[in-house]
């Protein structure tokens, strides 16, 4: 124990991870995720039908809203297990939007947009990045009061599952702040222009809004950076846990080759070359999962999460790029092809140290945070 | 193993009656330990009568922790690491009751200090191959040979020793473990002089060294056996350590960067890139020392060695970067000798420069890295060992050079 965070999973943590690997075993075909990567509108629908049936999309929301009120240490589990199957699920956008318009919403806007979220039957995600480099601060995206609600106008980037999204949460600049507004997707004066993804399995979109909206879509007062903030932090953290997730996936699948790899007569996993190439693979992903855990554990504790939260992404980033660029050495030419799993590892955990804020802006926050 | 029920009274209770017969604020330290052994708690998982208790080791931190909390002096553990921290492990595991009864309480009092001598000039990450021979003569064996890197030589009463009693046998199979006095005739202590013209390590020769039988630990040709005992206690205890956030040759380059520093964003996210990496592994050593007590230990338990290491040798060379043009220059300069006894029982005050040339050691004392990565290699992942022509030939057929 350490600060009143636990490392060790309980029986029911035990038994949601063990669940869920059953059913991704079952419900996920890798052959169908190489094949929904050459699409911009990847979206397993089998694996998504089968995570909103137990109830996972919505986990961490209040009971009155459909979810089942657990710890973010529980949902972190479900990202890890994801990540060991690079899953091409919208859970990550659903899950921060969700905990974006239960931070900044009144009570009748929770009432209203969370309980389909959490059946899995809206998809939602954050529309709040702009510039590649930029922070989520100062959107120059605006929006104007007019008779009867609002008029948003500007153009969002790097929107993460915004081909199949039904609700985006944007920020926009008011005349006294910034403010996060719910926003249908079918609503006139939204034009989604899909982009070609490094991860496909992640979609990726531009989002131009020139839209009009009623006084109820405006989710926060003028104080919409810090739900706005909350919900990035929980999107971290969680990407962090499913970095881990794919780390894991990763060792696993070079040690497995290695072991049956012959080459020299030998197994290849007996060279030195290699079997150091994997300790050091291990070593990243024990590290990896230290911090993710840490970091899901204090998120709700605003002074450490400062810390944990740049942590994760920090540590998990340079993990699972390291452990995933490994995996395609330690296969050799096999590992480059588009048939093996290892490019779709490889390229989430590429886009996973990008999105949500780099790693150089979370190191940035770190050293702030640490007074360094 | 039974569960005692009454276990954790037993040892709250032992601990109270210590502190408040022998208040450590009042009390000579030596006579402090010896109290503490009388009292079953200087490893309490030991039977009693040999400085234990009888009861589980998960008691030991809570022992630790309560006479540190009451200021009880407790650096006999690092001042006698070999003897308390390893030694102690392979009397227990493989010792005889007279063996223990002789020789626990004066290594806990630090009336004996302890080494260990494992490494030779031609056994070093091979050290089953060691050389150093031990002849039987009666009652008696003869020790020749030469032993290296062997820290706290020079101040030691007792050694650790594995020689090879059947040149005849295949290199795991020829080794005899015993305990040797340091200071009977025929055994020759060095300093040997590192890198950063301190010695923390010896030399030690024997020549024509006599050992009574009774010194003897476990059986004629278990020598290797109890090594392993005694490397598995020597890796825990260098990685093992937790640590509080910030501290140690991080907490040194923090303190770099605030008062020497260039200030520019490069070294900043660098100096933050390592800060993220050593609090990984010092949360993974609480994992790992947490999952250990709940009894499911998994592999972060053996990553902490080797990570360490390398980070501990990135570390204290990012902090001399950091000093600019200072870090070509070593504020203690250069004087050979010996290390201390003082020196070693408190924390030392060295330069950044020093402890960055002091880490290089890291990766190779305790185990190399090298061979720490097969181990996790092999033992962790299951991967397979590298062929290995020497390991069904008669020890003294192995070529060597």
């Amino acid at each position: 124990m350490v600060d009143g965070v636990t490392f060790v999973r309980n029986e029911e943590q035990t038994m949601l991870a063990d669940t869920l690997a059953d059913l991704l075993g079952a419900s996920t075909d890798m052959d169908r995720t190489r094949q929904l990567s050459l699409t911009l509108d990847a979206h397993d629908q089998d694996v998504w039908s089968a995570l909103s049936q137990m109830g996972l999309v919505g986990l961490a929301l209040p009971g009155e809203f459909g979810g089942a009120e657990t710890t973010f240490t529980d949902v972190a589990i479900v990202f890890e297990e994801l990540g060991r199957f690079v899953a091409a699920v919208p859970l990550l956008s659903t899950v921060s939007a969700s905990v974006a318009i239960l931070a900044a919403g009144t009570e009748s806007q929770r009432a209203a947009l969370l309980p389909p979220i959490a059946a899995g039957t809206a998809i939602a995600t954050l529309a709040v990045y702009e510039d590649p480099h930029g922070g989520v601060d100062a959107p120059s995206t605006s929006a104007a009061r007019i008779d009867g609600g609002w008029r948003i106008s500007g153009r969002k980037r790097f929107v993460t599952d915004a081909p199949n999204a039904d609700l985006f949460v944007v920020s926009a600049v008011t005349d006294d702040g910034v403010r996060l507004f719910a926003v249908d997707a079918e609503r006139e004066g939204v034009v989604v222009e899909p982009v070609a993804a490094l991860d496909a399995t992640r979609p990726l979109a531009d989002v131009t809004f020139d839209v009009i909206v009623g006084e109820d879509a405006a989710l926060s007062g003028a104080n919409g950076v810090a739900p706005l903030h909350r919900a990035l932090d929980v999107a971290v953290v969680m990407l962090a846990a499913e970095q881990v997730g794919v780390a894991q996936r990763c060792l696993e699948i070079s040690v497995d080759y290695a072991k049956e790899r012959y080459q020299f007569g030998r197994a290849i996993g007996s060279f030195q070359a290699i079997k150091h190439r994997c300790a050091d693979m291990l070593i990243a992903v024990e590290h990896a999962r230290s911090v993710a855990w840490y970091a899901a554990a204090t998120l709700d504790d605003p002074s450490e999460a400062a810390i944990a939260v740049p942590l994760a992404k920090s540590v998990c980033s340079d993990a699972a790029i390291k452990v995933a660029g490994d995996t395609i050495q330690v296969l050799g030419g096999i590992g480059f092809t588009w048939e093996h799993d290892a490019h779709l590892y490889f390229k989430r955990a590429k886009s996973s140290s990008l999105l949500f804020g780099t790693v150089e802006v979370h190191r940035d926050r770190l050293a702030d945070a640490i007074g360094v | 193993m039974t569960i005692d029920p009454t276990a954790d009274q037993r040892v709250a209770d032992a601990v109270d009656q210590l502190l408040e017969q022998y208040p450590p604020s009042a009390t000579e330290p030596k006579t402090f330990w010896g109290a503490q052994f009388d009292a079953g708690l200087a490893w309490v998982d030991f039977p009693e009568g040999n400085g234990g208790l009888g009861v589980s080791p998960k008691f030991r931190e809570y022992v630790s922790r309560r006479l540190e909390e009451a200021g009880a002096p407790t650096w006999n553990r690092s001042a006698n690491i070999l003897g308390i921290g390893m030694g102690a492990g392979v009397l227990a595991a493989h010792g005889t009751d007279d063996q223990r009864s002789r020789w626990l309480r004066p290594m806990f009092t630090m009336d004996e200090i302890w080494c260990q001598l494992f490494s030779e000039p031609g056994a070093g990450s091979d050290v089953a191959g060691l050389a150093t021979r031990a002849v039987r003569d009666g009652d008696e064996w003869v020790i020749n040979g030469q032993k290296v890197w062997t820290t706290l030589a020079h101040l030691s009463k007792w050694g650790l020793l594995v020689a090879r009693s059947d040149p005849d046998q295949p290199k795991h199979r020829g080794l005899t473990y015993f305990v040797v006095d340091m200071e009977s005739p025929g055994v020759d202590v060095r300093p040997l002089y590192q890198i950063t013209g301190e010695a923390e390590f010896n030399e030690v020769f024997f020549d024509d060294a006599r050992i009574p039988d009774d010194q003897r630990i476990d059986d004629v040709g278990a020598g290797w056996r109890v090594a392993m005992t005694t490397l598995m206690n020597e890796r825990v205890a260098i990685g093992g350590n937790t640590v509080p956030r910030s501290s140690g040759s991080i907490g040194r380059a923090l303190d770099v960067w605030k008062e020497q520093g260039s200030g520019d964003q490069a070294t900043r996210r660098e100096l933050v890139r390592l800060w993220a990496e050593v609090e990984a592994m010092r949360l993974t050593t609480l994992r790992a020392t947490e999952n250990m007590k709940s009894g499911t230990p998994g592999p972060e338990g053996s990553t902490g060695k080797l990570a360490w290491a390398d980070l501990n040798k990135e570390v204290t060379a990012f902090t001399v970067s950091m000093l600019g043009m200072d870090g070509a220059t070593i504020p203690e300069g250069y004087a050979l000798e010996a290390t201390s006894y003082e020196t070693r029982e408190i924390e030392r005050v060295m330069s950044p420069q020093r402890h960055f040339l002091r880490a290089r050691a890291n990766s190779i004392e305790g185990g190399t890295s090298e061979i720490m990565r097969n181990i996790l290699g092999e033992r962790i992942l299951g991967l397979p060992g590298e062929p290995r022509v020497d390991k069904d030939l008669p020890w003294k057929e192995v070529p060597r050079g």
